[in-house]
């Protein structure tokens, strides 16, 4: 599988980021390089292999439904780049 | 089969849901923080519905539990191994940047529930799953005229998504189909169906074809939180569908909004964007296993649901398919009405629930959660009819002063003296006097104008101020006429 | 003693040095904080904090004035700046964060504040712990307090990520430090500056709180200048956190205590796949020389295969940063950190993430989000998922003939800064000895067992089952002894 320059700029807006033509030049070299080297990984046989998803064994551990946490709405705003009446803000969306 | 009538023949409208429910519990599905509905923004946020570099989740037993109770009463699979995935996407009240839900493989399999349709029939409708998965945060859009403020109070709340197969046919079957959901869930205490407040929302994938052909292209409808809108929005889209595809188009696969201001869909501008969300299990949380033990432990605490209930109420208290319907729509009333019936005539019962108190509670603008008449008293006021203390007309008067005061009817009947009056010696006096004042109508009766004997007993009885009780006043004026 | 004689000591030393009241915690921190800001050539430290490390020294000498000493009272150390820290900047030597200050603390250094530690700042790292070499920083490389014998003119870089906690320690700037490990991140560095870096099991240390790259193979570890002071450390950092669903509630034993020196009939496998092609002759001649080492002391060293070896790495790179993809997402401009505007919502996070990450990072993002993408998924992401079960498999077969396996950490000594940076390729091979137990989970150390030929520090690696750190430092405390590792690099930024 080869990327082309519009698959990896589909992928850089997936991604959110803005990378300019140069870098998406560049990108597209190295993504390859890397894709082509990854590819080795299709020799191995993993024919009924379950997925390794985590190296822990044991089951989800649940908590107790308790509220315990919140109502510190300064601390959560505290590295807001632009915090207004006790919201985060963006730019305006319309849906 | 209901169909729509097209210009070039007859559609069917093909509707599946899906239902965000929020779930019932204290804190949210990976964080402690409270799931209160109303705070001020932010105010109900952790460090981990904010996404703080670093945050990690915990799962809330409580909401599993929810969830698991929800499967059962839906008559479905419950898995015992299930996985968290995060659906990846940006949105600006997704501080995550993804979603942690259930894809592949979710806590509640197939199930069905029965629908009530208006004509009195029933249809089955299958449960495709259920999954447990955050809810996001609130984008408000009206507050600046360049901004959109964001509070994350709700991110991270957890919501069952419960999604029905393509099964409903009308809007007045996905209504039913709303409808009992909402009535189960709230049976089951897992969820508070309070779509005013967005505790349950609806997403409805809509499609047209001919009847028999295959599935048509669906168009998805966001949020919908109001029964009302539901209709107005499948009827709407259905009707779109049909137009356009009887003009030779095609139709989009899209996401829509349904503008209730102008009661049509849009295509939903934010969604424009094509999607890849990129599900992958959640590295932060291990697989979900579940102990059969405590899936049976929550089975045996399963109230019973409005189904049984109602086949229940018609078998032990014989009354109509449709009161029954009606009275354990809501678990609350099922309730009342039992205390009401219990050890009494249940047709008489459901009578007055239905009739009087519901009645004078829709006009009072009242629930029967704060109903002045309680169960004990309404019942008190059958057992005086039943054991003739009162009339069924003086009854009503009863049941107005007890709704306006919470009195009991004794009470009310004894200040007010309204015990009926059943002295046979004291009727046939009222009866004489009633006889004596009108030697006329006498005359006309015995001439033979039948009719006249009811006119008597009315007067009879506005001479008793109503307390007389009628079939003896039927009775003795029937003898004093014979003479 | 005199100032310079305090940054002498090791972690165990110093404690043992403030218990028997040789010195007091703030001349032991003043000592180090006089050697961090004699050092800032190195760039080791991304935010130094000399008043808070002073005013904890303060506050340690008067607990230990009470009887109330914790483990590592007024033992100054360093913090990678992955960890997040209350009221201390906090950047994952990144852009997107310059500016972020938590308002909390992560699990681990809260554990080692409890113990008493003293934090003197943060440290660089490779941006959002990807890389090698510490050259991805937003805060600029690092440069490994090492020089070549005939070559001191060529800058070295102190491998990475922890690249700034291994150039802190190598450089006796803090008695030990922090690092995280993914793929391996605290070995390979550690083995690049001539120290010892323990990368414990998954689920022995809190990721709460530690900023994430990939979350199923982060893992928290010490590094210092002895294999008793990385137990020390880990004793402090180690333990149950009911914050994280991967923490895993097992003891922590006295880590120290299992350093009885006795190897005697303990089983150490090498494994046959791990003399890779074009492996450098100092290199393999140091391995070899360790199983003689181990042999000597009484155990026993066997070959053991590991047959899906050279799959690790391609498995590792995908799902490394298929995890981080998804993980840095949050860094979007709106709750902290970087934010550049932009016309509209999608403007705002394209242009604050194209202006935020470095290249790197955004490589790997690529990477991630093209191998979870729609018709990828499978080919890429589940096969790779799939060969690390094979990868663990491997592992917990030859474990059951052993008991610790021994290999080289890195396949090269320190390389150049820059030598490596135009092909992510050839960086990538840097962590090609430790990824595997990465993927499997298990624990593993490198410590400085000799030098090249040009004078720099090479490492050998320990990996032991999951859950059996005692094991590994007890071999490694073998190792150490009969390796007798006493080079250290001149102070030459001093002069600078």
């Amino acid at each position: 599988m080869s990327l082309d320059k519009a698959t990896v700029t589909k992928i850089a807006h997936l991604a959110r980021m803005k990378l300019s033509e140069d870098r998406l030049d560049h990108m597209v070299g190295e993504l390859n390089n890397i894709l082509d080297w990854v590819e080795t990984l299709k020799q191995v046989d993993t024919e009924d292999v379950p997925p390794m998803t985590s190296a822990v064994r044991h089951s989800l551990r649940m908590r107790e439904d308790k509220v315990t946490d919140g109502g510190y709405v300064d601390r959560i705003l505290a590295n807001a780049p632009d915090a207004e009446d006790g919201f985060f803000t963006v730019p305006k969306v319309v849906e | 089969m209901s169909v729509i009538r097209g210009a070039t023949g007859d559609w069917e409208v093909v509707i599946g849901l899906e239902v965000h429910a929020q779930v019932i519990s204290n804190s949210k599905l990976f964080s402690g923080s409270s799931t209160t509905f109303g705070a001020e923004p932010n105010t109900q946020v952790s460090l981990v519905d904010a996404a703080m570099p670093g945050m990690l989740p915990v799962i809330n037993r409580k909401c599993v539990e929810q969830a698991i109770r929800t499967g059962l009463g839906l008559n479905a699979r419950i898995n015992l191994y299930s996985v968290f995935d995060r659906k990846n996407y940006f949105y600006a009240d997704l501080p995550q940047g993804y979603q942690i839900s259930q894809y592949k493989q979710p806590i509640v399999g197939e199930g069905s529930l029965t629908i009530d349709l208006p004509d009195g029939s029933t249809r089955e409708i299958g449960i495709e799953r259920l999954h447990l998965e955050q809810d996001a945060g609130k984008s408000i859009h009206d507050l600046h005229p360049a901004k959109t403020f964001v509070d994350l109070n709700r991110s991270g709340v957890a919501l069952m998504e419960i999604v029905s197969k393509p099964d409903l046919r009308s809007a007045d079957e996905a209504s039913a189909y709303v409808t009992k959901l909402r009535s189960i869930l709230r049976y089951l205490g897992t969820c508070d169906g309070n779509m005013q407040e967005g505790s349950m929302r609806a997403d409805v994938n809509v499609s047209v074809r001919r009847p028999g052909a295959p599935y048509g292209t669906r168009c998805e409808i966001k949020n919908m939180n109001s029964m009302r809108f539901i209709r107005q929005a499948i009827e709407f889209e259905a009707r779109r569908q049909i137009d356009i595809l009887e003009d030779g188009g095609t139709i989009d696969q899209e996401t829509r909004l349904f503008d209730t201001k102008r009661g049509v869909t849009r295509t939903m501008r934010s969604k424009e964007e094509a999607h890849d969300y990129r599900y992958f299990p959640d590295p932060d949380l291990l697989p979900l296993e579940l102990d059969p033990a405590w899936v049976e432990e929550i089975r045996a605490t399963l109230p019973e649901l409005p189904d049984a209930k109602r086949e229940r109420f018609i078998r032990e208290y014989g009354i109509k398919p449709y009161d029954a319907g009606v009275l354990v729509s809501e678990q609350i009333s099922a309730d009342f009405f039992e205390a009401v019936a219990r050890g009494r005539d249940g047709k008489l019962a459901a009578n007055w629930v239905m009739g009087e108190l519901f009645g004078a509670l829709n006009k009072a603008g009242r629930s029967i959660a704060d109903s002045p008449v309680s169960a004990e008293n309404l019942g008190g006021l059958i057992d005086r009819i039943a054991d003739n203390t009162i009339s069924g007309r003086i009854a009503k008067q009863v049941f107005e002063e007890m709704f306006e005061t919470g009195a009991d009817a004794d009470t009310i009947i004894e200040e007010k003296g309204l015990r009926q009056v059943t002295d046979t010696g004291a009727i046939a006096e009222l009866v004489d006097q009633v006889i004596r004042d009108n030697p006329d109508k006498i005359a006309e009766i015995k001439a033979g104008k039948e009719k006249l004997k009811g006119w008597f007993v009315g007067q009879v009885m506005k001479a008793s101020k109503g307390k007389a009780n009628p079939q003896m006043v039927n009775q003795i004026l029937a003898e004093k006429l014979k003479d | 003693m005199s100032t310079a004689d305090l940054t002498e000591l090791g972690l165990a030393e110093a404690r043992d040095g403030l218990k028997a009241g040789d010195f007091s915690a703030r001349e032991l921190v003043d000592a180090h904080i006089e050697a961090m800001e004699a050092a800032q050539v190195l760039n080791a430290f991304i935010t130094e904090t000399p008043d808070l490390a002073r005013e904890r020294a303060a506050a340690a000498d008067k607990r230990i004035a009470a009887g109330e000493a914790g483990l590592l009272e007024g033992l100054p150390i360093g913090i990678k700046d992955l960890f997040c820290t209350d009221g201390v900047r906090t950047t994952a030597g990144s852009r997107i964060l310059d500016n972020f200050i938590p308002v909390y603390e992560s699990t681990v250094t809260a554990k080692l504040r409890e113990a008493g530690a003293v934090m003197l700042g943060k440290l660089n790292l490779d941006e959002f712990a990807m890389g090698s070499s510490n050259e991805t920083s937003y805060f600029g490389p690092v440069r490994n307090p090492w020089r070549r014998a005939g070559d001191p003119a060529a800058e070295l870089v102190p491998g990475g990520s922890s690249g700034g906690s291994a150039a802190a320690v190598a450089a006796r700037l803090a008695l030990a430090a922090t690092g995280t490990d993914t793929g391996g991140s605290i070995r390979q560095p550690a083995a690049f500056t001539g120290i010892v870096g323990l990368k414990p099991t998954y689920g022995r240390c809190s990721r709460w709180g530690i900023i994430a790259f990939a979350s199923s193979l982060d893992q928290a570890g010490p590094m210092g200048r002895s294999v008793r002071d990385v137990a020390l450390m880990l004793r402090a950092m180690a333990g149950f956190d009911e914050k994280d669903s991967t923490s895993v509630d097992a003891p922590v034993p006295d880590y120290e205590a299992a350093l009885t020196g006795d190897v005697r009939g303990l089983k150490v496998g090498v494994p046959v796949e791990y003399r890779a092609d074009g492996m450098p002759e100092e290199i393999s001649a140091l391995w070899q020389q360790g199983m003689e080492w181990l042999r000597a002391a009484g155990a026993e060293v066997r070959e053991i295969s590991l047959p899906h070896t050279k799959y690790a790495l391609p498995t590792y790179y995908i799902v490394a940063p298929a995890e981080a993809s998804s993980n840095l997402a949050r860094y979007d401009g709106v709750r902290y950190g970087h934010r550049e505007d932009g016309g509209n919502l999608i403007e705002m996070y394209e242009n604050t993430r194209g202006s935020g990450f470095g290249d790197e990072v955004q490589r790997r993002i690529m990477i991630g989000t093209y191998v979870l993408s729609a018709g990828y998924y499978d080919a890429y992401y589940l096969k790779a998922q799939k060969v690390r079960t094979l990868i663990a498999r491997d592992f917990s077969d030859a474990f059951g003939d052993v008991d610790v396996i021994l290999t080289p950490t890195a396949p090269s000594a320190a390389f150049a800064r820059g030598e490596k940076t135009d092909d992510p390729l050839s960086m990538y091979l840097n962590d090609v000895f430790t990824v595997p137990a990465s993927l499997a989970g298990l624990p593993g150390i490198s410590l400085p067992c000799g030098l090249n030929g040009e004078g720099l520090p090479l490492g050998l690696q320990l990996i032991g089952r999951a859950f059996d750190e005692e094991t590994v430092l007890r071999v490694a405390g073998v190792l150490e002894e009969a390796a007798a590792f006493d080079a250290r690099p001149a102070q030459w930024w001093r002069e600078a």
